[in-house]
């Protein structure tokens, strides 16, 4: 078994001397006797390190991993290839193992890194402002409802269906605490209802939630639709991809008031979901009611340039009840990983990763509407996920497309059951044209296959076919 | 002190966006494969970004100096000792680096089918299984993805067993000294905090208690050793005073790290637990995340648990056990999150908690507790004891505070510079000014992965700083003097916050 | 920041407030030389609005230091008529001059006869000798 501890029972005894006890027991003795577990914990003995790794091998060898099959997944997480300099300086014990940067004069390199993410998400952003970084994508949302109700004062959130069905599940799990009501405004041709969003918006609205592109994939015109949220004082908060906003207008352009988002699709891996972070930037004017960490500029005092947290009066430890969020976490490694992504990138790959996946979701797109009982749920512009519509029940084609080793995409009736057989493609640069075009061959054979299967078992259901004609 | 400049103090900052010039770069991407007609054909104009986002012009081995370079500016666990109480700095295995890395892992879809996730979903259910019985309560989420959103999740499954019952609490009680996320999570959770005085050891001050209680309180929120380091020996009959009056009660998991195999919350009378994996469980920090606060609840609070939920069922037919995710809780408070939560971390805590075993992890929590009585005999002797005395005298648990108050009114030492000083000598310092009742605290948690020799070594340190004091405080007061940065100036970054790079 | 100071046409609040009367039923509030050095260099002051109605021994601002914040308690009722906005870029002039250019809010009293139960410079430095 491993054990990670060194006391031999020659320390054990001569520090229990220098404490004055006669056994460790002894130290446990303010633990009132009725409280102490008087048995072994009901768990496995401890194994050796191999043994555990071959144990664990074990296990993460009974998941479907995007190296086993062809991930076509996205819904908020994708599929990106993550640059070998990410594990190499992420493990670095120097960044993998300290705690928050309370100590700043020994965490200038973490401090530093926290700066550089924070300049970079403000770029991608279009926003002037940005933290360290929150827990991931959907509770960020939630975040941004908290801080809207403390900055206008008022109670109701507008959200466009078009917004991740977790991030609006995430809201509502908050506002039941914090105490705001929720309207939700549909979708109408893939994009928030600008005549229902605009009746739905009033002088009690704190915020109005958008996402783009949204859970369709679509890109949503998040200018026109904010128009709403200023028209009554409300602030506008933008979930995006920080994929697309490479070639997307940032929705600091837009009139975004806070800008946030699930930040795993750069630098971070899969990880069944976590752990990630999210992004959250915002205006000048909301500098104060931040939630989480900040990193600011500073000297030392003989005039060298040093980071440090920055206007920590926000914060839990200090401001206790009134603190603008309960937070104490930076997901900084994550972020670590983004910033170091986003480096290797660079300005111009940055972009020709944005452009690239625009062009090869158009193909996917198009080869993938064309497949006999396919269409698309919507014909507005995406970026680098679309919705399909299949005449088949969805559940069997994507169990048959598995078989081929192909995850082929996220299905939308649990969470839209007006979309029935709605389908989920999303596009990474690790889908190539093969791929895709592989993808469209075992999706058609797939879908006739069960439209085959259902009519032959509708048939089957009715003895006497009825007479055409 | 001498003016010279380590060659670290010498490098003067410079972001990596000011290593950036035009033309430089490190990707190259696939190329397309596909036809690649003008983004304006795809996408309306009005839609599309006109300047690209200004990151960084660098190449590769650029970027890796520099984010190495930046590594070395840190001060990590890896490298020394690193007591900062309530925080359980414990050794991070690699070997959990590994297994969280293998591909079935890390590039492992959160939107798998769960048929085809059984490994990772078993995986989830084991550590459930696993922090059952080490919290001594019967179901898990694993969906908190920290302490404090553990505690969040807390009050609302506390707000949700109220309604179902067709109550309205309004209340949530919390000791004075309580960490700030507790009374922060209380506002969130929309609830008013009311404030539990503290008695001598830092348990809870029973009369006080008995004073505040009513049918308005929802909950009481604790921590357990209590942020003295202290096992509160009145918890069953604190317990048995929320109970009586319908509330619930929460207990921080901050302080786990001391009882585990040897007492458990649940068997104190706790509702609902969170357990910091980070902490405990040996999810390496990351410079401040990530980490994951999964919550263990008792049977009345375990309708309403996050959604959705890991589940199993036995197999039939000689087929093994099979696991799914369930959706269909209609009492669930509803998600805090997206996915399934933190797995990664699961991962890892989950290989540390199978490497220890029943055994290993008991022995984990004695040694904690070793180790801390050992520290603090060490530093009630010679100067440390004089001027840094114990702010409760007793056997400590996991962690023990130190006051510095006679440090400062006998030789003008704040319990700041003593920290800062200790930087010099290769120390992190313990927690400062934390927790608030003791004047000057210095909070320390060694750990059960330090020698003795270190905690002797940090002794050492401690006595030869207060030794050198009483010679010349001014050294201490003007520390650090050999760290990349010295003293900060946080007035500047707090009166014209500078919170991104300017960029041209 | 200078040595402390109380000055002596000034009245005292035991929470470290100051108020100088002006007129039948006016006054300037702000907090004194002890509660601005025991505060630290004040990094950030949040205001009230002006028309809004505050309340003797009630917060009715708060000011901030990197790591405190500190609620201002009113030394008298009445109704918020200005509030300083120099200090919103330079917060440090209510440690640099606390009874002059650091002052808070200037207030349209409502009950100008609270005033009584306030001290005077000479009582106020023996409650801080005391404290």
């Amino acid at each position: 078994m491993s054990r990670y501890t060194s006391a031999t029972s020659a320390d054990r005894a001569a520090m229990l001397e220098t404490i004055g006890a006669s056994s460790t027991a002894e130290l446990f003795d303010q633990v009132p006797e009725a409280l102490r577990l008087d048995r072994p914990l009901a768990l496995p003995p401890g194994m050796s390190e191999a043994e555990v790794f071959e144990r664990l091998a074990e296990l993460a060898g009974r998941n479907a991993d995007a190296e086993e099959q062809v991930c076509f997944l996205g819904a908020g997480m994708y599929d990106h290839y993550v640059p070998a300099i990410v594990d190499a300086i992420t493990q670095r014990s120097e960044f993998l193992t300290p705690y928050t940067p309370y100590q700043p004069e020994i965490s200038q390199g973490g401090l530093q890194v926290m700066f550089e993410f924070q300049t970079a998400m403000s770029e991608l952003t279009g926003l002037p402002i940005s933290t360290a970084g929150l827990y991931e994508g959907p509770s960020s949302v939630a975040s941004a409802g908290y801080l809207a109700i403390g900055a206008t004062g008022r109670r109701r959130f507008v959200v466009s269906r078009g917004v991740h069905p977790h991030s609006r599940e995430t809201l509502a799990t908050y506002a039941e605490g914090f105490g705001a009501e929720i309207v939700e405004v549909g979708l109408k041709d893939g994009v928030t209802d600008p005549a229902a969003l605009a009746d739905a918006v009033d002088g009690e609205t704190a915020a109005v939630f958008l996402q783009n592109p949204n859970f369709l994939g679509v890109i949503e015109d998040v200018e026109a639709l904010g128009g709403a949220a200023k028209a009554e004082d409300a602030l506008l908060v933008v979930a995006v991809d920080p994929m697309t906003l490479s070639v997307l207008k940032p929705p600091g352009e837009c009139g975004a008031d806070v800008a946030l988002g699930e930040g795993q699709p750069l630098g971070n891996r899969l990880d069944f979901g976590g752990p990630s972070f999210g992004f959250f930037c915002g205006t000048e004017a909301l500098i104060r009611r931040m939630p989480g960490r900040i990193a600011g500029e500073t000297d030392d005092v003989d005039g060298r340039r040093g980071f440090v947290l920055a206007l920590q009066t926000r914060e839990q430890h200090i401001r206790r009840e009134k603190a603008t969020h309960n937070i104490c976490t930076a997901q900084a490694l994550n972020a670590l990983a983004a910033m170091v992504h986003l480096s290797w990138l660079g300005r111009e790959g940055f972009r020709e990763l944005g452009e690239l996946l625009v062009r090869r979701t158009a193909y996917a797109r198009q080869r993938l509407a064309a497949v006999e009982g396919v269409e698309l749920l919507h014909k507005a512009p995406v970026a680098r996920e679309f919705a399909l519509r299949l005449d088949a029940p969805v559940g069997p084609v994507l169990e048959r497309c598995a078989e081929h080793g192909i995850a082929a995409g996220y299905p939308l009736g649990r969470e839209y059951p007006e979309y029935e057989n709605g389908l989920l493609v999303a596009i990474t640069e690790r889908r190539s044209k093969e791929q895709i075009d592989e993808l469209a061959d075992v999706f058609g054979t797939a879908i006739s296959a069960e439209r085959g299967e259902f009519l032959s078992h509708s048939e089957s259901k009715s003895p006497q076919p009825q007479e055409i004609g | 002190m001498a003016a010279t400049e380590t060659p670290m103090q010498r490098e003067r900052a410079q972001t990596i966006y000011e290593k950036s010039k035009p033309g430089r770069r490190a990707a190259v991407l696939p190329s397309a494969g596909v036809p690649e007609p003008p983004l304006e054909e795809l996408i309306p104009k009005e839609l599309l970004r006109v300047e690209s986002p200004r990151l960084p012009e660098i190449a590769e081995p650029e970027i890796v100096r520099h984010y190495n370079r930046l590594s070395r500016r840190n001060f990590d666990l890896d490298t020394g000792f690193y007591p900062l109480g309530s925080c359980t700095m414990k050794h991070n295995p690699r070997l959990n680096e590994r297994v969280a890395a293998l591909p079935g892992h890390a590039r492992l879809h959160p939107a798998q089918d769960p048929r085809r996730a059984q490994g990772a979903l078993e995986l989830m259910w084991l550590l459930q299984e696993s922090l059952a019985e080490i919290c001594g309560l019967p179901h898990v989420s694993l969906q908190p993805s920290a302490g404090s959103h553990g505690e969040l999740a807390g009050l609302l499954l506390t707000r949700a067993y109220h309604a179902d019952r067709g109550e309205q609490r309004t209340k949530v009680l919390a000791p004075d000294t309580s960490h700030g996320t507790n009374p922060a999570t209380v506002t969130m959770a929309g609830y008013e905090v009311v404030k539990v005085a503290t008695n001598g050891q830092g348990g809870v001050e029973m009369d006080d208690l008995r004073a505040k209680v009513s049918d308005e309180v929802a909950c009481l929120m604790l921590t357990n050793p209590n942020t003295l380091g202290l096992f509160d020996e009145n918890i069953a009959e604190i317990a048995g005073v929320i109970h009586e009056v319908g509330g619930t009660l929460y207990y921080d998991g901050a302080n786990l790290n001391a009882v585990m195999g040897h007492s458990r919350p649940g068997d104190m009378g706790f509702d609902i637990v969170h357990v910091n994996l980070h902490k405990s469980f040996s999810q390496p920090h990351g410079g401040g995340g990530p980490g994951a606060g999964p919550i263990a609840v008792s049977e009345r609070i375990a309708p309403f648990l996050p959604r959705p939920q890991v589940t199993r069922r036995e197999g039939g037919n000689g087929s093994g056990p099979s696991y799914d995710l369930d959706f269909d809780r209609p009492k669930s408070i509803g998600r805090l999150r997206g996915f399934q939560g933190n797995f990664g971390v699961f991962v890892r805590s989950y290989a540390y908690i199978l490497s220890l075993g029943a055994d290993g992890l008991a022995e984990a929590s004695e040694i904690a507790v070793l180790n801390a009585n050992y520290l603090k005999a060490r530093l009630a002797q010679g100067r440390a004891g004089k001027h840094l005395p114990i702010a409760f005298d007793r056997h400590c648990m996991h962690e023990f505070v130190l006051s510095g108050k006679p440090m400062k009114r006998e030789m003008g030492l704040a319990t700041l510079d003593l920290a800062k000083r200790l930087l010099d000598f290769g120390f992190h310092p313990p927690t400062v000014y934390f927790p608030l009742l003791v004047e000057e605290a210095l909070m320390v948690e060694p750990t059960e992965t330090e020698t003795k020799e270190s905690l002797d070594a940090f002794a050492d340190a401690v006595e030869q700083i207060l030794a050198e004091g009483e010679q010349d405080p001014e050294i201490a007061r003007q520390a650090p003097y050999s760290t990349p940065v010295r003293r900060l100036d946080e007035v500047k970054a707090t009166r014209q916050p500078v919170v991104r790079q300017a960029l041209s | 920041m200078a040595d402390a100071s109380y000055p002596d046409d000034l009245l005292y609040h035991d929470q470290h407030d100051w108020a100088r009367l002006e007129g039948e039923d006016h006054a300037v509030f702000g907090i004194t030389w002890y509660a601005q050095d025991s505060l630290g260099e004040v990094v950030f002051y949040d205001p009230p609005e002006v028309g809004a109605t505050i309340l003797k021994d009630s917060s009715y601002a708060e000011v901030e230091s990197v790591k405190a914040v500190s609620d201002v308690i009113a030394p008298l009722s009445g109704e918020i008529v200005e509030v300083n906005d120099a200090l919103a870029d330079s917060p440090e002039k209510i440690n640099e001059d606390p009874y002059g250019e650091g002052w808070l809010v200037k207030v349209k009293l409502s009950h100008a006869d609270e005033a009584g139960t306030l001290l005077d410079a000479g009582e106020y430095r023996k409650f801080l000798s005391a404290e």
